[in-house]
């Protein structure tokens, strides 16, 4: 058999595969995207992960507290780390300078909700977010390179720009949930479920 | 959103940021393409093969490892220093090219190894588990068609754009891979669970919070995109498919799903991501609204006299596309336009309609219902429900081509303010 034939039979075989495709389709559409076959209660695919490994990627941190570390910072610690670590993206004292475009955003603002840019002051509804951000994506040239004490530090500095803590707050697991943040009160859920209404 | 233009940088003071650095490196990037034209000829001028004047009488090149694009043909994305837009108005139906779909990401895109990669599933669940690439791909699989979409996808302010500037963060693919249902299965899951935490393993160890609802309807773990392994810029090896929700929220690169009662406010989901709604702040708005763009004729095409095959694309986040009009008398009147069959749930869906243009200037423009009854708002309707600031999140205005007499189209910026 050449070539020639072997393309000539596999031709019908091919159109046949496309119609039985496009027959699909409408069951497709009916039906919730499952496999075909019976199922076993469990596959048995996977392993259980050990608490280390857990421990070792689980850095998330929860507006009510959950998953914030042991460790703490002020104010004038974060200060000077925030002179280090972040003003060459965020400028020089975190605020939005007339004329001057930064390379990340404007940090510092008032807490008024018509003020612009949005910063931490007047735009963030929780200061857990705040430490939860910082720890695992800055700064953007050295991520995840801060310890906690410094990202507690720096979270502090923030806070207090923004006149939202006194100088002399030390921030820990303890305390940072509980910093009630202005923009807190603008934020509402989406509702919207479809339907004519434009909202 | 993109604010941030490359000119930006240079007003940037103090030290080189790593986002600088990596903006030279993308341009790096692109100008092998841009020098070799750049060098030798025009921009505009492609290069071009050596043609003989009857290929019949030529035997051309034999076969190769991998297949190209005709020299005649260059489509290309657009990037700036935080995404790169897909082509719409280059392409003819709605599976995009995935070297052409769009990308956004915010530390860059990782180089993951393969067999090393691991996803961990913990938090409410009965048995807290890891799962290689290999074993993920022994689940049953899935393929599924559906459009991606960032939440910030709209542009506007100028007569000089094509639907690639206004919204080009929008691609479609056939995806493949394994329903998350079907993970959440293998490790059980609590009662107590309603939401999860999705997480990558980019430099932004980007984080969402997601209703668990969407994990039981049609969430899925994707592997393969048009039938071959994802893109790194998609997230490869793994990345979360969530058909319909903002594209933020596909976590590419997916390493880690936590089991919560609660939402995590992660800096996506409540600083970016949210938008203004009169004097609130509206958050969490997963589905994108239905959506729809003529990408022909379309900035800087020209059309003739004569028929002309109005060409585009729709959406939805919530479902199929019911139908689209399309009006040739600036929004005076509408006509149903073809649709493509077959038509799929939270995808791009191709219309046509056949216009006989009689040389008047005039506007057109496309609008969508999707199965819900949703009709895609103007811009002016969505400024009246929402207010005048509307940010630039969630945007899905109607757009309108200018056609002048001498067939120059143009993009109609619209402005509230």
């Amino acid at each position: 058999m050449n070539k020639k034939t072997v393309l000539i039979l596999a031709c019908p075989v091919m159109l046949l595969l496309m119609s039985l495709k496009t027959a699909f389709i409408p069951l497709q559409g009916k039906k919730p995207l499952t496999d075909s076959l019976k199922r076993p209660a469990k596959f048995g695919f996977g392993r259980p992960a050990t608490a280390q490994e857990i421990a070792a990627w689980d850095i998330d941190v929860r507006p009510d507290g959950k998953g914030l570390p042991a460790g703490q910072g002020d104010v004038k610690k974060g200060k000077l780390l925030y002179a280090q670590k972040c003003a060459m993206c965020h400028g020089v004292d975190g605020t939005e300078k007339p004329g001057v475009k930064l390379p990340g955003n404007a940090l510092v603002g008032d807490t008024s909700a018509t003020s612009k840019p949005k910063t931490i002051g007047n735009y963030w509804p929780y200061a857990t977010t705040l430490f939860d951000y910082m720890r695992r994506a800055m700064p953007y040239n050295l991520p995840g390179s801060l310890s906690n004490d410094e990202v507690y530090s720096i979270t502090a500095y923030l806070l207090n720009a923004n006149k939202i803590i006194k100088a002399d707050v030390v921030l820990d697991a303890k305390n940072l949930y509980k910093v009630v943040m202005p923009a807190k009160k603008l934020f509402i859920m989406d509702d919207r479920k479809g339907g004519p209404e434009i909202k | 959103m993109e604010k941030r233009g490359n000119k930006d940088q240079k007003k940037a003071t103090g030290k080189i940021s790593r986002r600088t650095l990596l903006g030279g490196v993308l341009a790096a990037a692109v100008l092998p393409v841009q020098s070799l034209f750049a060098d030798e000829v025009q921009p505009e001028t492609p290069v071009l093969p050596e043609i003989a004047d009857d290929p019949t009488k030529i035997v051309g090149p034999g076969p190769g490892p991998l297949g190209k694009r005709s020299p005649f043909e260059q489509p290309v994305r657009k990037p700036s220093d935080i995404s790169s837009r897909t082509p719409l108005q280059d392409l003819h139906s709605t599976i995009t090219p995935a070297d052409l779909h769009f990308e956004r990401h915010h530390a860059g895109v990782p180089t993951i190894d393969p067999a090393k990669h691991e996803l961990l599933i913990h938090g409410l669940v009965d048995n807290p588990m890891k799962f290689t690439l290999a074993d993920i791909k022994r689940f049953p699989a899935v393929t599924r068609t559906c459009f991606i979409e960032c939440a910030g996808n709209f542009r506007t302010g100028k007569a000089e754009m094509t639907p690639q500037d206004i919204l080009g963060l929008t691609s479609q693919s056939e995806w493949t891979g394994v329903m998350l249902s079907t993970l959440f299965n293998e490790v059980g899951i609590s009662d107590k669970a309603k939401w999860f935490l999705a997480e990558g393993s980019d430099a932004a160890i980007m984080t969402r919070t997601i209703p668990i609802a969407k994990a039981w309807d049609d969430a899925m773990i994707v592997y393969a995109q048009n039938g071959e392994a994802i893109r790194p810029e998609q997230g490869y090896p793994i990345r979360l498919l969530l058909p319909g929700f903002e594209g933020n929220m596909n976590i590419k690169w997916l390493r880690r799903i936590e089991l919560s009662e609660e939402p995590y406010m992660t800096r996506e989901e409540t600083s970016k991501y949210t938008y203004p709604v009169k004097d609130k702040i509206r958050m969490f708005s997963f589905e994108l609204d239905a959506r729809s763009i003529i990408t022909y004729p379309s900035y800087p095409q020209k059309v003739n006299k004569g028929w002309v095959e109005i060409r585009g694309i729709a959406w939805s986040g919530r479902g199929k596309v019911e139908k689209v009009e399309v009006s040739t008398d600036a929004g005076k009147t509408w006509q149903l336009a073809n649709l493509q069959e077959p038509v799929l749930s939270k995808a791009h869906t191709y219309f046509r309609y056949l216009w006989d243009w009689k040389g008047e200037a005039t506007e057109i423009l496309s609008r969508v219902t999707d199965e819900t009854g949703y009709l895609q708002p103007t811009l002016a309707q969505l400024a009246e429900a929402r207010g005048v600031n509307l940010g630039g999140y969630h945007m899905n205005p109607i757009t309108a081509w200018q056609i002048k007499n001498d067939g120059t189209v143009l993009f109609k910026p619209e402005t509230i303010k």
